[in-house]
């Protein structure tokens, strides 16, 4: 159970804010000081206690570890950017206010109590994809990001001997700090076959600007030999009570291989999380890997007025991409106020198309591999919330008329639990499809992304809603 | 759910049975729904002669072993009153539910916590319905139309009847003609439409409905729990919003709050406003709620005609083709009397409701000549 709070915003009280910015990550900190600076009283709203989002997560103070500075590359802008929204009399940074929902015009419903804006800046990053093999529910299977998180967050390594896999660039990276914090990295797959993966395991660039923390890992990676190799995923999970082995193969099942390990970090690479924004009414656009992003024009507006998205929300390109992105769409409220035609400059859009154009070329690079639903067993969950195995998703499919993801859903609870479906959505929307050689429904994808309330809220704190209409 | 019992009972007198949907199984305001029995928010009539003989037909499906696939609960249902005044419509309400057949039970403010231990301090007193029951509705559906063994032809969409010398032949629908004998038209909401392809008037109108889904709690709720003041809200026809909720738990965990109702078209967008009536409203029966998380919320469309009541019975226009649709917050809990009405109808046997009521043709005389 959550607690209520009994406090409502103290700065919120009867005042609108010009701009209410949601999420404190690399987007949201940029595009909350380019406001700022611009003249304009930002709320920075952000559910959890820190600055900085999933890419500068950095451990409380008092937690330490030697190896702890090199979890992070670019740390001097992290203090750059950080000490522009800190010192800003402009901005009030809301920690610990988690939005449920956001009403046009805008009302920011928090946990907390409403908060009024002018505009609003949607920048609540991204979520973690994953599909489910047998064995994927043994304490010792991490995330990738997750495992990431953890590192980053509270200097814990996951495991001693660790295996990387799924998909997409965020691999590296995670490889690299798990190295780096002194595990034994015994290999990294990368489910798509790239040629040449383990010498550039990233796009050659014609753009030599460091686009991803993710080219400066490779180096490391050499350095600390992580062997790298791609076609390969993992296709079971073995152990007891906890994870003892993982059996990695091709998608076929084809080169099947057991490598004793005691932590496993997989991930098929992140969504948008834009539940706020869909149930609000911004449109959205499918990607080429089955997410669903915002639809944004130039200046990162979305279709709906006074509503920006910045980040990870307009599709996954990572933290330059979000950084640029917030610096846009900060300078465009600001010049949209001040009714001045001078939004943001076009250096700025130039890199931002540039890194936008990159993320297009990795995303296109690691699809999830279709053969994943090949690999699951009747009694593997699908959904580990309400711990629906892959038998009664099957069961609604072919026995009880269940022809899209909403359907299965309702006959089986999958995406009902804790997660909402951010878990399994995309594996629900996959195996609606009776013929697995079909890509899932666009409207299955899309339905995957929406949440009607983004976070859950105490009851008290919508009944407060009504109390107060009276 | 409507279609689903019809064919149930169609096949069940004999009749060879093919279900046509345009969607998924349980797509339209049956997946959108609480699956509620209930009997007592019923005044006497028609309906609750309905309501009587479906909770009969209900535990009889339970009997066949059919309703733990659909998670059938008889829980029976708790109406508490907060006033002295509301509990006094509540006795003369129940008085004559009686009457009618409805087991009711007044249960005294200091006995309320054997029921419900959780309940809020300073109640006036309440009625214990022991027929109200529970299902979850989208299973109810599927597993009955599987358990049904028609045909079910899914993705389908009907677009015209198959008419010849004033009987109907079949249906024509986007993946060709399927021929019958008899049609029944149970498309919910949509029925309308449907009605029209045969010179007939079904005015159908939506009216909205939005259920609160807290976190997966252990079993602290025991019954369905709701306040006197339903009783009123139901029979009206009142655009503005209304909501008493009714709080449930399910086998699952989570708590169910609902429904708010009302009629503002086909619009999905969310009313915090009804979403915060049902919170304090549930809250003021069970305080303990107030700190629960609500996950999520959904919100459906129930079909209804002028008068409260669904159509059920032979089209006037048509021979052979029959609607089975209009049953508002009840279509769940009102389903397998209806599809037993249409299958003795099919048969031009007695029913054992009487269907007069229920007559279709009864809205065809407001229409206004073109
Ligand atoms: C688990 C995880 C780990 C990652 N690790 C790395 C990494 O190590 N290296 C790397 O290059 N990339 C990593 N990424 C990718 C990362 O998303 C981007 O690099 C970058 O952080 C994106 O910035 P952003 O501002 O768009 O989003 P984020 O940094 O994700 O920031 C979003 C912020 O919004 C807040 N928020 C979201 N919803 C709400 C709400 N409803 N109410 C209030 N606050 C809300 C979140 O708490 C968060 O602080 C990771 C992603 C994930 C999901
Ligand atoms: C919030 C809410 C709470 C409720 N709570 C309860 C409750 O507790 N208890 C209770 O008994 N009732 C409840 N109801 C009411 C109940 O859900 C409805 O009365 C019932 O679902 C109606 O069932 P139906 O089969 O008539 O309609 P539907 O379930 O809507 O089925 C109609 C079907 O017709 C199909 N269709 C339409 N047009 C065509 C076409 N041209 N071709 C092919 N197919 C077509 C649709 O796809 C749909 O599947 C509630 C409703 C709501 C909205």
């Amino acid at each position: 159970m959550t607690a209520v709070a009994d406090t409502v915003a103290e700065s919120a009280a009867g005042n609108r804010y010009d701009v209410a910015v949601i999420g404190a990550g690399p987007a949201g900190m940029a595009a909350a000081a380019a406001a700022a600076e611009n003249g304009l009283h930002v709320a920075l709203i952000e559910g959890g206690r820190q600055l900085g989002g999933q890419y500068f997560r950095h451990p409380a103070p008092g937690l330490n570890e030697p190896w702890a500075s090199q979890l992070h590359h670019g740390w001097s802008r992290f203090e750059t950017l950080a000490t522009r929204v800190e010192t800003s009399s402009r901005i009030d940074v809301l920690f610990e206010h988690q939005v449920w929902a956001v009403e046009a015009g805008f009302n920011i419903l928090t946990d907390r109590g409403p908060i009024a804006a002018a505009h609003v800046v949607l920048a609540t990053g991204s979520y973690e994809r994953v599909v489910p093999f047998p064995g994927w529910d043994l304490p010792g299977v991490f995330t990738a990001g997750g495992a990431q998180a953890l590192l980053k967050g509270n200097l814990v390594l996951p495991g001693r001997r660790v295996v990387v896999a799924g998909t997409g660039p965020l691999l590296l990276p995670v490889a690299a700090s798990l190295s780096v914090a002194g595990a034994k990295v015994l290999g990294l797959f990368e489910a798509n076959h790239i040629r040449g993966y383990a010498k550039h395991p990233l796009p050659l660039l014609k753009n030599p600007a460091k686009l991803l923390e993710g080219a400066d890992f490779a180096r490391q990676f050499l350095r600390a030999r992580v062997p790298l190799r791609s076609g390969l995923m993992v296709v079971e999970a073995q152990g007891t009570d906890a994870l003892e082995a993982v059996i990695v193969a091709r998608p076929d099942g084809t080169h099947r291989r057991r490598i004793a390990c005691d932590a496993l970090a997989v991930g098929y690479g992140l969504a948008p999380q834009i539940d706020l924004a869909l149930t609000l009414g911004c449109e959205h656009k499918l990607l080429t890997d089955g997410t669903v992003a915002l639809r944004v024009d130039t200046n990162q507006r979305t279709s709906l007025p006074g509503c920006y998205a910045v980040g990870e929300t307009a599709g996954i390109a990572g933290v330059e991409s979000a950084l640029v992105e917030g610096e846009i769409a900060g300078l465009a409220v600001a010049a949209g106020v001040a009714k001045s035609r001078n939004g943001s400059p076009a250096a700025l859009r130039r890199r931002r198309d540039r890194l936008r154009a990159f993320a297009d070329v990795l995303r296109a690079r690691h699809p999830v591999p279709p053969a994943w639903r090949d690999h699951l067993a009747p009694d593997t969950l699908v959904c580990r919330c309400e711990e629906v195995p892959a038998r009664a998703v099957a069961e609604a499919v072919e026995d009880l008329g269940a022809t899209d993801a909403r359907t299965v859903k309702l006959l089986t609870r999958a995406g009902m639990g804790w997660c909402q479906g951010r878990v399994c959505g995309y594996a629900v929307a996959c195996l609606a499809r009776r013929d697995p050689t079909e890509p899932p429904n666009p409207a299955d994808l899309l339905a995957a992304a929406k949440r009607p309330l983004a976070r859950p809220v105490p009851l008290g704190v919508l009944a407060e809603q009504d109390r107060r209409n009276k | 759910m409507v279609g689903a019992a019809c064919a149930f009972h169609l096949a069940r007198a004999g009749c060879s049975v093919t279900v046509v949907d345009r969607g998924a199984v349980a797509g339209g305001t049956s997946g959108a729904g609480e699956g509620n029995l209930l009997v007592s928010d019923k005044e006497p009539g028609p309906e609750l002669d309905l309501a009587l003989r479906s909770q009969e037909l209900w535990r009889e499906l339970d009997a066949q072993g059919l309703g733990e696939g659909f998670e059938y609960e008889a829980k029976g249902g708790l109406v508490v009153a907060f006033t002295a005044a509301d509990l006094s419509a509540l006795r003369t309400f129940a008085a004559t539910q009686r009457d009618a057949g409805v087991l009711a039970e007044e249960v005294a403010a200091e006995r309320l916590s054997e029921f419900e231990p959780h309940l809020a301090p300073g109640v006036a007193g309440g009625f214990w319905y022991p027929q109200d029951a529970q299902v979850m509705p989208a299973l109810a559906a599927a597993r009955l139309l599987r358990a049904s063994g028609a045909e079910v032809r899914l993705g389908s969409t009907v677009t015209g009847l198959a008419v010849s010398g004033g009987a109907v032949r079949g249906v024509r629908t986007t993946r060709g003609e399927i021929p019958a004998r008899y049609v029944v038209n149970a498309a919910g909401l949509w029925s309308g439409a449907l009605a029209e392809l045969a010179g007939s008037r079904l005015p159908m109108q939506p009216r909205r409905g939005f259920v609160l889904v807290t976190e997966p709690l252990p079993p602290l709720i025991r019954h369905k729990v709701y306040s006197a003041a339903y009783v009123s809200d139901v029979a009206s026809s009142d655009a503005a919003l209304q909501s008493s909720g009714v709080v449930e738990g399910t086998p699952s965990g989570p708590v169910l709050i609902g429904a708010s109702r009302e009629r503002v078209g086909l619009d999905r967008t969310p009313s915090y406003d009804a979403l915060g009536r049902l919170a304090a409203q549930a809250a003021e029966l069970f305080p303990f709620l107030e700190r629960v998380a609500v996950q999520r919320y959904y919100c459906g469309f129930r079909p209804y005609l002028p008068d409260h009541l669904p159509a059920i019975g032979p089209d006037a226009h048509v021979a052979g083709l029959f609607h089975a649709a209009g049953h508002e917050g009840a279509g769940i809990g009102l389903a397998p009397a209806t599809g037993e009405m249409i299958a003795a109808l099919v048969a031009g046997e007695k029913t054992v409701v009487d269907a007069a009521p229920f007559r279709p043709e009864r809205f065809y005389s407001e229409e206004a000549q073109p």
